[in-house]
């Protein structure tokens, strides 16, 4: 592949997964109002277009024409620049996820991931650290929401972004932690790499089980950390400290207004697309799933995005279903919880799966 | 020559970072600049070719531990710091030494240039991949590195218990 066609996928690429994401994070809060109105017997939004179905769009161009308000005493760099910095770090762990294996369109070959590289005798790779950048790249996300609280210059504010601080510091290494169990049995920081070694299924004795090959069976205990430490990475309930409404006002965007709180909600929502998409990659074989030979030639190219789609929105579901039915952590409950149990458990998880691995080989 | 002029961009954003790092008033600019000098080393690491250590220093360096000088410096809600003229001490004593410690490095690597080794920046290079630091870490250098371990968890445990102290 030519410098030049690279250049043309690799923006057509990064053109289609950003509208695909920005879409399906505006959805999902449509998704979102709509299952807790179910799951609290209300209906949700119903005026906006059939079923309100237009609300999102209604809600971004109210976004838009509302008042960008700078509050006085403001440290006004950081304050700006906050809100962008938050967005523009969730956006970027989008780029090393891959969606699907290969799609071939007029006889060029592409990776469905925005950082896959076809070669020129037609392999493809992907940036062979995938899953640290993701965790770099959210370890930096931390200080959009740590600078938020700070610049606003109002005491919610800044002790929503020392919880927000702490609690995600704290539930950092307990996430890192639980996914060192899948690197012990792939062998490899990849992440395209981490879904090909999940193809296929367990065979135990010389039988084969019929189970798939998903990490989530030997690591279902490193699946758990890695939910409940990312639940509390994204500020979600029952970990949304940060943002408890009835102790906070709104934690540390309570001074924010207008785009930059809506940039703020983005992120967070795309956040919870990036823990669902790593959840999928890492515990549930990514885009793997049953074959159906029934299907058209178009149909079996789309169908490994369709299980991932699938799976992930699964998970985006999981996020919704949970935050109708959990009530909000105490804060010391929280942080015992994570450095008392998680880690603990985290590290033991560690230790049993090296044992495994070291004696199969 | 991508290279090249990457690596003079990151260079020149490092060392502004460094002097914007001093100049700075409000420990909260020093420390976001701490933050840019690191990104832009990892920046250079990625460079050379050491991915996983370029990876490793904004996880731990930008992401963890600047987080937590923020932290503190939210926490303890430290203002603009005072400016002085500076000391005589570091008039007398201090000038010559900056200018000495750069003459003797700048000498040593003018002089030594050709005995020094160096890195291909621009081929392909194997010394940091992950697989190859691995080796190292739990091979080689096992002893040293398992005692860092050790010496960074009485360092823990040392400010624990100064901590927790009553008095």
């Amino acid at each position: 592949m030519d410098t030049k066609t690279f250049i043309i996928a690799a923006v057509i690429k990064i053109a289609l997964v950003v509208f695909i994401m920005l879409t399906g994070v505006a959805y999902t809060t449509w998704l979102e109002r709509k299952l807790i109105g179910r799951i609290q017997n209300r209906w949700g939004p119903t005026r906006v277009g059939p079923f309100g179905l237009l609300q999102p769009l209604a809600d971004g161009v109210k976004f838009i024409l509302k008042e960008d308000l700078l509050p006085d005493y403001v440290h006004k760099g950081l304050f700006i620049l906050a809100p962008m910095l938050a967005l523009v770090m969730s956006l970027i762990s989008i780029a090393v996820i891959p969606f699907g294996e290969t799609i071939t369109i007029a006889g060029h070959t592409t990776a469905l991931q925005i950082s896959g590289i076809t070669h020129a005798g037609g392999g493809i790779s992907d940036i062979n650290i995938g899953l640290l950048i993701i965790l770099g790249v959210t370890s930096i996300g931390v200080y959009g929401v740590a600078l938020a609280g700070w610049s606003s210059n109002s005491k919610y504010s800044l002790l929503g972004s020392l919880r927000a601080s702490a609690q995600m510091i704290s539930y950092e290494l307990a996430l890192g932690l639980s996914l060192v169990g899948i690197l012990l049995l792939s062998g490899t920081l990849s992440l395209r790499e981490i879904v090909f070694s999940q193809s296929g299924n367990w065979v135990l004795g010389g039988h084969d089980t019929h189970v798939p090959h998903w990490f989530i069976f030997p690591q279902i205990v490193g699946f758990f950390i890695y939910l409940l430490a990312a639940y509390a990475e994204t500020n979600r309930i029952p970990f949304d400290m940060p943002e408890a409404e009835t102790e906070l006002v709104a934690g540390y965007h309570t001074e924010y207004s207008s785009m930059k709180f809506a940039m703020f909600f983005m992120a967070e929502y795309v956040n919870m697309f990036t823990v669902a998409c790593l959840a999928t990659l890492l515990f549930f074989g990514g885009w793997h799933g049953p074959h159906l030979g029934f299907l058209p030639p178009i149909g079996q190219a789309l169908l490994p995005v369709v299980y991932f789609a699938a799976k992930v929105f699964f998970f985006i579901f999981l996020y919704i279903w949970i935050r109708g039915t959990l009530p909000r952590f105490r804060y010391d409950q929280l942080m015992a919880f994570g450095w008392k149990f998680l880690l603990p458990l985290a590290i033991a998880n560690i230790i049993v799966t090296s044992l495994i691995v070291a004696w199969g080989a | 020559m991508v290279h090249q002029v990457l690596f003079i961009v990151f260079g020149l954003i490092c060392v502004a970072g460094a002097i914007n790092l001093l100049v700075q008033r409000h420990p909260i600019s020093s420390a976001l600049s701490l933050v840019v000098v690191m990104a832009s080393l990892a920046l250079i690491y990625l460079l050379l070719g050491a991915e996983f250590v370029a990876a490793i220093q904004v996880i731990v360096y930008a992401g963890a531990i600047m987080v937590l000088f923020v932290f503190v410096i939210m926490l303890l809600n430290a203002g603009a710091e005072e400016r002085t003229r500076g000391s005589r001490m570091a008039l007398i004593v201090g000038v010559p030494g900056v200018i000495i410690l750069a003459g003797t490095v700048g000498w040593m690597l003018v002089s030594g240039s050709g005995r020094l080794g160096g890195v291909n920046l621009v081929g392909p290079s194997s010394f940091g991949e992950t697989h190859a630091i691995a080796r190292l870490l739990f091979k080689e250098f096992l002893l040293p590195f398992e005692i860092t371990s050790v010496l960074i968890l009485i360092a823990i445990m040392g400010a624990v218990v100064l901590g927790k102290r009553e008095n």
